[in-house]
């Protein structure tokens, strides 16, 4: 089961301090864990929620940390792209992913999965007995639909002000979670229905 | 892609005041009210949405937006239960209005809903009652009924399960067991034809239903998997794509059993059985497959045993066992697009998992798995695009290779030999490898002879990529750590900035033209490239253990991999080197001898001036070196009197006092403490005399000129400690003490001077002064001396309330605390 997905920075932003990611859309599937776990169990509902917020937060930061090693490492010069271009900033992206030690910050360990598209990142926190081929594959087909529904190469703010189309594509493509081994035709058709919520 | 707009959005939201969001609310729930609900209904949702989730800290609605918002969840357009469930899921209900997950009509629950409720579940109780609903709409549901409405039962009990799996009752298990195999196993195999783009042949008249085809084209000749295509699909066709997609989950929640169980109670009743199901499957797999082509019939269904008497949780795991192995043989057709075939590669992945895990549950099937595992494993082992698909059959072999008596050589041949050696830069691989590695350290330090040698191999992923795997490393390497292996282990960790600049070489002299005209990192690639250096890089290129410890020439290898200290990756390397040179030295004072140990303090020496010059690199390992040089000592103090040699040898070169200070001062201070009959009977008087001497010609030359040109001057922790080394070693052979006190009286005289060459700061020479003061004052009464300077084991650690001496007042001040309490 995937425990959330993230659309987060991963290129410095002004506001906040250095290694630090500004979190645009975050979905958590499922439900929150802190339910279960002994040490807390006496919270708050407002005190789950806030926890929940900061290990969002925590995730976020530790790929943008690795995000930023990995293309230092690499050197490669980022390429810009502009609306339209998004199949080539798809095949630009770098990908990789980050072991999520057990209590960091999740309470048993998980992989995050992520993309870097120029300066953001998609993000996919998986459990680890998942199949991590298909959670690729999945992040990857998520990422498309994202940059192309959401017009993200551009400088618009769409991520934030339509992120009911991100919540109907999750909705198909990874309901609660649960990740779907989907041949093309499988996928034309949900991709059809997404198509449809989206003219509307 | 990240604006200056979407930063303001956010801050605006976050800032928003209370008196505009106020009206903001009512504003909305006006609109709300209305009976049409427009875009500008959607847009106000969205901005409330981002206004509540912007921010980390809760913010809760107005009971009457709220109740309002909640409404939104049964729309009929499905774009305000979308915008309902995100609203709901930023904010908690207030109070009196919290979900009771007993009493609310669950049946009709959609997808967004849903969601929500998942989402606020506050106890077990809440889910298993969800749980429980969702289930009974299963049951009661109208065959007409719209078909998404159950498609996302499944993926909702499945979150559960990650949590909570007592949620589900024995009944329960029970009944979706057996919608399970139903699911998987009897989907219909003709398309459905529900897609309303007919094209020009959607008439009344109705059309012969038509098969569902293979992904290479041909018909499908047995039952549906989530490999088959068709124009549109039948419902039960998606729950198929839906059960098989949580199948594995559900089989490690209800199913796994524990390794230990299977080899010693099953075997002996299972033996009959074993001999039959490899008779079985020996006189199928052989004979048809020849004849039959492979379209039509699946050899899966024909070797099936009558299942039907089986109850439903053994059902499942038989369908599922058949299930995997349709998977396995559709996965070698051929498919026409790259999706399908990125999805055969991840249905072999799953499929062997799936079997790994049944095989683990029933032993009796293993002997029906393997041929069909083996020759998976024969068919993909040459081509290294699939190497992730091999480590789940490598986790197969290493779970059952043993009980079924397989080979499993070539297997490990590969996982650690051309994996880590041709795919180390694949950071996908590199996980999953080492994840499979940590899992499985126990079993694979037993079953595979060469684990402990395979380090030269495993370590290329930590130098190409250290970030993401070092963490991975400091749980591994440990167990990489033998008695046999270790100073071969220690040359490989100090070199490793070296192998990353090597792999960097290797994959640009594999990329890049023969001649680059005035590109970068020339010299290096030309070494790479040329023959008669190249035995210097391929050294660190070897995929085992055991040619050798580490090679002669190093220093030129050092010289020619120089301009390769700035580069990014062998820098991010250089970072993560320290970390596990002291998991190394934790690791190995617990096994080694003292014989390893000595080697080890030699190697350390050597090496001290032997690594390749990254800045800061150097200095942090000779932190590490003089941590543990310490530390062994200290555990084994008749290592220096054995490693004397060595160590006068390095602290005679003065040198080392300008350029390694640090592991200088750590030698000198060993040699004063731990070279003494106390520690190692074979001191002798001779050995006290030549350390002195050796450690007073340098004290000598450092303290009478000033230092060399281009170094700082020495720092007074060295001058002190040779010293305090020298009065150590005078106070255990008296006739020494004169020479000390009259040079410590030499340095009074000097200094009282005024300043001098070797020393920069006042303060720091009174320190000097004073100190040689203490000693000079010290030695005058040699017998007292001995036993302030190097106190014995007794006073350094004291017992406590073990010793007879310090006992008593312990007691006394214990008995008085308790009686003069109150």
């Amino acid at each position: 089961m995937v425990r959330c997905f993230l659309i987060h920075t991963v290129c410095p932003v002004s506001a906040l301090g250095s290694g630090e990611s500004r979190v645009l859309y975050s979905r958590v599937f499922g439900p929150d864990e802190s339910v279960w776990s002994d040490q807390d169990r006496g919270l708050s509902p407002e005190e789950r929620r806030l926890l929940q917020k900061e290990k969002i937060t925590a995730v976020a930061r530790q790929v943008r940390s690795a995000v930023s090693l990995y293309r230092e490492a690499s050197g490669r010069l980022l390429v810009e792209t502009v609306p339209g271009e998004e199949a080539l900033a798809l095949q630009e992206a770098d990908g990789g992913v980050v072991r999520l030690r057990a209590g960091d910050p999740f309470s048993e360990e998980m992989s995050a999965l992520w993309l870097g598209v120029q300066s953001l990142g998609f993000t996919l926190v998986c459990e680890p007995h998942e199949n991590l081929l298909l959670a690729e594959g999945t992040l990857r087909n998520l990422t498309r639909h994202c940059l192309e529904t959401l017009h993200m190469l551009g400088q618009g703010s769409e991520v934030l002000l339509r992120s009911n189309r991100v919540d109907a594509l999750l909705s198909r493509l990874l309901p609660h979670g649960q990740l779907l081994f989907l041949n093309h035709r499988f996928a034309q058709s949900l991709e059809k229905e997404v198509t449809a919520y989206l003219a509307k | 892609m990240y604006s200056h707009s979407s930063e303001s959005l956010i801050k605006q939201a976050r800032e928003i005041q209370e008196s505009e969001l106020q009206k903001f609310q009512s504003r909305l729930g006006k609109l709300l009210h209305g009976k049409e609900l427009g875009h500008e209904a959607v847009d106000s949702l969205q901005r409330l949405h981002l206004i509540l989730s912007a921010t980390k800290y809760t913010r809760t609605l107005p009971p009457e937006l709220h109740k309002r918002v909640k409404a939104l969840l049964s729309s009929p357009a499905e774009q305000f239960q979308v915008l309902g469930s995100a609203v709901l899921r930023e904010t908690l209900p207030p109070s009196g209005q919290e979900v009771n997950y007993n009493q609310e009509n669950l049946l009709q629950l959609n997808s967004h809903a849903a969601a929500l409720l998942l989402s606020q579940a506050g106890s077990r109780a809440d889910l298993s009652s969800l749980c429980a609903q969702l289930l009974r709409s299963l049951e009661s549901r109208q065959p007409e009924g719209p078909a998404n409405s159950l498609t996302h039962t499944l993926p909702i009990l499945n979150a559960v399960l990650t949590h909570s799996p007592e949620c589900l009752t024995e009944d329960h298990v029970t009944l979706l067991s057996k919608r399970l195999v139903d699911w998987l196993r009897y989907a219909s195999i003709t398309q459905g034809g529900g897609a309303p783009s007919g094209g020009f042949f959607t008439g009344p008249r109705s059309r012969q239903p038509v098969p569902t085809a293979e992904l290479d084209g041909t018909v499908s000749g047995d039952f549906f998997t989530v490999l088959c295509v068709g124009q549109g699909f039948t419902e039960d066709q998606w729950m198929n794509v839906y059960s098989f997609s949580m199948l594995r989950h559900w089989l490690l929640t209800y199913h796994s059993v524990s390794n230990g169980n299977n080899t010693a109670d099953t075997a002996p009743a299972n033996r009959l059985q074993l001999s039959l199901s490899l008779s079985l499957s020996h006189s199928f797999s052989n004979d048809d497959r020849s004849e039959v082509d492979g379209s039509v019939v699946s050899m899966v269904s024909a070797t099936s045993s009558s299942s039907r008497l089986l109850p439903p949780k053994e059902r499942l795991r038989e369908k599922a066992f058949q299930y995997c192995q349709r998977l396995i043989e559709q996965s070698d057709r051929k498919a026409h697009k790259k999706t399908d075939t990125d999805l055969q590669k991840a249905c072999l992945v799953e499929a062997v998992c799936i079997l790994d895990c049944v095989c683990g549950e029933d032993a009796s099937l293993v002997y029906r798995t393997f041929p069909c595992i083996k020759a998976l494993f024969g068919r993909l082992s040459s081509d290294l695009s699939f190497a992730r698909v091999l480590l789940p059959i490598a986790q197969f072999y290493l779970n059952h290779g043993e009980m079924a008596a397989v080979d499993c050589e070539c297997v490990w041949k590969l996982v650690f030999g051309r994996f880590p050696a041709e795919l180390f830069n694949n950071q996908f691989l590199a996980h999953e490898l080492l994840r499979f590695l940590r899992l499985n350290l126990e079993s694979l330090q037993l079953r595979v002879p060469q684990y402990s040698h395979s380090f030269p191999n495993l370590l290329k992923f930590l130098a190409w990529d250290s970030p993401a795997v070092v963490d991975d490393f400091v749980d591994l390497l440990p167990s990489l750590v033998t008695a046999g292996t270790a100073v071969e282990l220690l040359h490989t960790l100090l070199d490793l900035p070296c192998l990353s600049a090597t792999l960097v070489l290797q994959v640009r002299s594999t990329c890049l033209p023969i001649s680059e005209p005035g590109g970068r990192g020339l010299l290096s690639l030309d070494a790479f490239r040329s023959q008669s250096l190249r035995g210097l890089f391929l050294f660190l290129l070897r995929g085992e253990a055991g040619s050798g410890d580490t090679i002669n020439r190093l220093s030129t290898l050092h010289e020619l991999l120089a301009e390769t200290a700035d580069w990014p990756r062998v820098v991010q390397c250089a970072q993560t080197v320290p970390v596990l040179l002291h998991i190394f030295f934790n690791t190995v004072v617990a096994i080694a001898d003292e014989k390893l140990l000595a080697h080890l303090v030699q190697v350390m020496l050597e090496r001290s001036s032997l690594l390749l010059n990254i800045p800061k690199y150097n200095k942090e390992i000779y932190r590490v070196f003089s941590c543990h040089l310490l530390r062994l000592c200290k555990l084994h103090p008749s290592l220096v009197v054995d490693q004397s040699n060595e160590l006068l040898e390095f602290a005679g070169a003065t040198a080392k006092v300008y350029s390694k200070e640090e592991i200088y001062t750590h030698v000198v201070w060993v040699l004063g403490e731990y070279l003494s009959v106390s520690c190692d009977s074979r001191c002798s008087v001779r050995l006290i005399t030549s350390c002195f001497e050796t450690l007073e010609a340098v004290l000598f030359e450092i303290t009478s000129s000033a230092p060399p040109p281009g170094a700082d001057c020495p720092v007074p922790r060295v001058v002190t400690s040779l010293m305090s080394a020298l009065a150590k070693l005078a106070s255990r052979s008296h006739d020494l003490i004169p020479r000390v006190s009259l040079f410590l009286s030499k340095l009074r005289t000097v200094t009282r001077g005024g300043s001098v060459a070797w020393c920069s700061d006042e303060e720091d020479l009174v320190a000097i002064v004073t100190r040689g003061e203490e000693l000079w004052s010290l030695l005058k009464a040699p017998g007292v001396a001995q036993s302030v300077l190097t106190p014995p084991p007794l006073v350094t650690t004291p017992q406590w309330h073990r010793d007879a001496n310090v006992a008593m007042p312990l007691r006394l001040r214990a008995l008085t605390n308790l009686t003069h309490s109150q």
